[in-house]
């Protein structure tokens, strides 16, 4: 097997506040293969935004990693100075977020964000910075992109200025794209497009994609495999179409009956009765207990870690043999 | 542009009507004009006479458009108290005022501006604390206090400077100034800083409180996350953004430095227009008043169109009509 | 309370038993626990208490009662701090050029000071929160004529402001009545100059809870604008305008302050902490420092102290800003 290019292993992330220690990210473990679209999807408050700003390293004080390391093409990356840290940032990783309108800075033009980024990485001079900048604007599909890159953000859409936002990600040929939510914000009609542009682009350069979204479609779509998180925790991952299948936890299955499918026959989505429990609130036990339907006494007891059932991994005590005993 | 400017323009002189109506309403009906100018034993036909001759028996309107002709021409009438044309007064000591809120104004930029940024930038520091607990106290020293204080340490005590008067000036026929000489360019430093102290803590405290929202705005995460430079996102992209909403309220802050200019005038024995408009709020002395509430209505007008215009020039989403890109 | 809950919401407690009782979730509330923690606030907090206290009985607690004429003698004069002067009289922060106790002149000066400050605010706080309420709720004319005005008055120094209300007033009222007129006068001044922050606050409030869905639902059932005011938009607003009100009240008593050393504020007889000052400034060079030095002092303390309040309360108000 290929060494992975990001590999978090057992990440924690705590934020200290008065009334105790609040964990928003729980032991968490998880690779992404080169050139693979790993899926995370989970209600907001789940953690998965928060995976995301531990892994490039931007978590907002007083929050912190608090366990577990994190792993970028086999070196660790969650120990590193912020100058080092700095370097792989757009370097290694490129990052996309969620509202092109707010990511982009609204004194400068776009040119001068692209070449000031891409000059910040790479050895270029000011006019082959711009040349490179014109010609990644040009594949995001922009058009007459020699023309509008002396625009300013605001000059133009908001699905223009995502694909802005994805050439700013890709100017140093990262090994990884991170896009946290990236048309969430965005019109239903230019979503599609937008995942196009990005998932087009990666493959073309091998490029890993950590996609972080809520919206299962997107994912069913575009990712090989999918992490589905809870409260902090993964509950279950594996290849998409498996998971998406016969998804083996039951919150999973709970999530899979909350998507209109077309070809289902059932009468009425499914839903799952109450809501994700605040971080300063989660149950003993498996936090997704008091919404089970399959719920039985150990679960309310003995905190599930991920199992491997398949290819999968699936944190629930449904899928230990000794389950019996320990009860 | 030239749209907008005249728009501005427009507004300019509407609000410049109304503090006109106001200085009018004051001129005419506040105290007595007539027993001001004949003195208490005057005959009945002298008064009638001279009210034909001032117009004051004129329609409310026709007088109005009167003393408006006037204002323009700088024409305010006749100081009850000096007995000397009040355009005349205020011209001799407009340099004195000009120079010393000048001055003062370039202090409170240069060092609000700077421990604004460093503030905001080491927002935990001993040093931020420091500022901050100081300008507090700043800001709860009236400025006579400050004055006095000052006259006292550095004039009285230490005997450095001098505490009260403009010292040598040098009249260029047009300008009595005093920055051509040693003595006064000293008899300028304490008054400059008691003027400028309180609109330093101002900028400061705005400065700071713009750059901390600004430092949590998306584009500097999304900056952060292409793993710019501490210095490029500090000091351009956090900068730029900071000091644009900046501007405005600091353009209007130093426009109230000459208006302030009162308090410190009467510390200093300043010879400018504040203290002949403090001296003529004492006594009564309406024309004095009138012109005076005038001049400042002016000054404010023209560094607010000031401001308006640099504000098109800085930001470019005001730009976005005349290149006509739109949303 | 709706801001309140809104606050603690995120980092609510863990579920307790029985709801507490109303003082104690005060006690436990994110605005409490931010005065708690924070010793220059109580500090601040005490120091303006024991003024407003010190202010409020000072005919009890002055040693001399400096305006009475009988009690006076200038033999007292100049007399230097915790000493004992000529006629036998101890003055334990001195006595000023005509024999007064400085100790009872600052309690009585501070009295002056701290009714202007807190009339001339209130004042200020109820105009500007009924304009901003009305500019916000209308909208339309009257919002644009308000707000100009406001916009307008807010780009004028506030003592500008009020030294010509108080030059206006002098010509208008009689000079016989100037001197018992002389306070109010100052109130209605510094009051007129202070309104438009409230009003410009309360009118953005306004504006976002208006368009509110509840409020709509109001006003179509029928409510009457006044009570959907008084009962949705003003809670929603009251810890902006406690926070303005608390930094106002400092600005108003530093104001008053300048007025009165100008000459222009309260009359020689009434003497605030401002007066004062200006009395003690003739003293300082000729080596007095006390006459001047304890009433500046008082003013400092008093405006700081009430400014710390302001601006720990605009903080823990703001959690962002923390």
């Amino acid at each position: 097997m290929t060494e992975p290019v990001l590999s978090v292993r057992n990440l924690t992330v705590e934020f200290p506040t008065r009334r105790g220690t609040l964990t928003a990210i729980d032991n968490i473990s998880f690779d992404i293969a080169p050139g693979e679209v790993l899926g995370v999807v989970g209600e907001s408050g789940a953690g998965k935004s928060m995976t995301s700003a531990a892994v490039i390293g931007l978590i907002e004080p007083p929050g912190r990693i608090a366990g577990g390391e994190i792993k970028l093409n086999g070196k660790r990356i969650d120990n590193l100075s912020e100058k080092e840290t700095r370097k792989i940032r757009g370097k290694k990783i490129g990052v996309i977020f969620q509202d092109p309108l707010t990511s982009l800075n609204p004194l400068y033009r776009v040119s001068q964000q692209l070449i000031e980024t891409i000059r910040t990485h790479l050895p270029l001079s000011e006019a082959d910075a711009r040349k490179r900048a014109i010609s990644l604007l040009d594949e995001v599909g922009i058009p007459a992109a020699a023309r509008r890159i002396d625009d300013y953000p605001h000059q133009f859409s908001g699905g223009m200025r995502q694909r802005v936002v994805i050439a700013l990600a890709l100017c140093a040929e990262p090994d990884l794209v991170i896009a946290d939510e990236p048309t969430t914000a965005l019109d239903v009609s230019v979503q599609a497009q937008i995942i196009e542009v990005m998932k087009k682009l990666c493959a073309e350069r091998g490029a890993a994609i950590m996609l972080i979204t809520h919206d299962m479609g997107v994912i069913a779509e575009t990712a090989d495999r999918v992490a589905v998180m809870y409260a902090g925790r993964i509950a279950e991952i594996g290849p998409v179409r498996d998971v998406i299948k016969d998804a083996k936890h039951p919150y999973t299955s709970g999530l899979m009956g909350s998507i209109p499918s077309l070809t289902s026959d059932l009468e009425r989505l499914v839903q799952i009765p109450g809501s994700m429990p605040r971080l300063s609130a989660i149950p003993k036990g498996c936090a997704f207990n008091p919404r089970c339907p399959q719920v039985f006494d150990r679960c309310r007891v003995e905190r599930p870690d991920p199992l491997d059932v398949g290819d999968r991994k699936v944190a629930c005590w449904l899928y230990d043999d000794r389950k019996e005993q320990a009860a | 542009m030239l749209a907008f400017i005249l728009r501005r323009l427009a507004q300019s002189i509407v609000v410049m009507l109304v503090v006109a109506l106001i200085s009018f309403m004051l001129f005419r009906y506040v105290g007595d004009p007539i027993a001001s100018m004949l003195g208490q034993e005057s005959r009945l036909s002298d008064i009638e006479e001279l009210r034909q001759r001032l117009g004051l028996n004129d329609p409310f309107y026709i007088q109005f458009a009167r003393f408006i002709a006037n204002a323009v021409q700088g024409e305010f009438g006749i100081s009850y108290r000096l007995q000397q044309p009040v355009s005349e007064l205020i011209m001799t000591r407009l340099p004195a005022t000009i120079e010393l809120a000048f001055t003062s104004a370039l202090i409170a930029l240069v060092f609000g501006i700077t421990l604004g940024v460093f503030t905001a930038l080491k927002p935990k520091s001993f040093a931020t604390a420091a500022i901050m607990t100081l300008s507090l106290v700043g800001v709860s020293l009236p400025t006579f206090l400050i004055g006095i204080g000052l006259i006292y340490i550095f004039a009285v005590e230490l005997q450095w400077l001098p505490s009260f008067g403009r010292g040598e000036v040098v009249d260029l026929g047009w300008w009595r100034t005093g920055l051509l000489t040693e003595s006064g360019r000293r008899s300028l430093i304490l008054p400059a800083i008691t003027l400028s102290l309180f609109q330093l803590t101002l900028i400061m405290r705005l400065v700071r409180a713009e750059m901390l929202e600004v430092l949590r705005a998306d584009y500097i995460r999304f900056a952060k996350a292409r793993g710019l430079s501490q210095r490029a996102i500090n000091f351009g992209h956090a900068l730029k953004n900071t000091l644009v909403p900046v501007i405005t309220i600091t353009g209007l802050q130093l426009g109230s430095v000459i208006a302030f200019a009162i308090v410190t005038e009467t510390v200093f024995q300043w010879p400018g227009v504040g203290s002949l408009f403090i001296n003529s709020v004492q006594v009564v002395d309406v024309p004095v008043m009138a012109a005076y509430l005038m001049f400042i209505a002016f000054v404010f007008v023209v560094i607010n169109l000031i401001v308006d215009i640099l504000y098109y020039a800085v930001d470019p989403r005001l730009r976005v009509h005349s290149i006509g890109a739109g949303k | 309370m709706s801001a309140q809950d809104n606050l603690t919401a995120p980092t609510a407690a863990p579920v307790a038993p029985k709801p507490p009782s109303r003082l104690y979730r005060i006690w436990d509330s994110d605005v409490f626990y931010s005065f708690r923690r924070s010793p220059v606030t109580i500090v601040a907090a005490i120091v303006t208490v024991t003024m407003l206290l010190a202010a409020l009985f000072a005919p009890w607690i002055a040693p001399y009662n400096p305006f009475n004429p009988a009690s006076l003698n200038l033999m007292d004069g100049f007399t230097p701090p915790m000493t004992e002067s000529m006629m036998g009289n101890f003055f334990v922060l001195g006595s000023d050029h005509q024999g007064r106790d400085v100790l009872s002149t600052i309690l009585y000066g501070s009295r002056v000071s701290i009714f202007v400050g807190l009339s001339a605010t209130l004042f200020a706080m109820t105009l500007g929160v009924s304009l901003g309420l009305a500019a916000g709720y209308l909208g339309g004319t009257t919002d644009s004529v308000i707000m100009r005005i406001a916009d307008i008055q807010l780009s004028f120094p506030a003592i500008l402001i009020a030294l010509l209300i108080f030059g206006v007033a002098r010509g208008i009222i009689p000079p016989s009545r100037q001197e018992s007129m002389a306070i109010y006068v100052l109130i209605v001044a510094i009051g007129l100059s202070n309104w438009a922050q409230f009003a410009r606050t309360v009118r953005g409030a306004t504006m976002v809870e208006r368009q509110k869905d509840y409020v709509s639902a109001a006003r179509i059932m029928g409510v009457h604008p006044l009570a959907i005011l008084i009962r949705h938009v003003l809670p929603n607003v009251t810890g902006p305008v406690l926070v303005i009100g608390t930094i106002g009240l400092a600005l108003a008593i530093i104001e008053e302050a300048t007025l009165s050393f100008l000459g222009v504020g309260v009359p020689p007889t009434q003497p605030s902490l401002g007066t004062l000052i200006r009395i003690g400034q003739q003293f300082l060079f000729s080596g007095e420092w006390w006459i001047l030095l304890f009433p500046a002092i008082t003013l400092v303390m008093l405006a700081l102290a009430v400014n710390l309040l302001g601006d720990w309360l605009r903080d823990a108000l703001n959690p962002r800003l923390r």
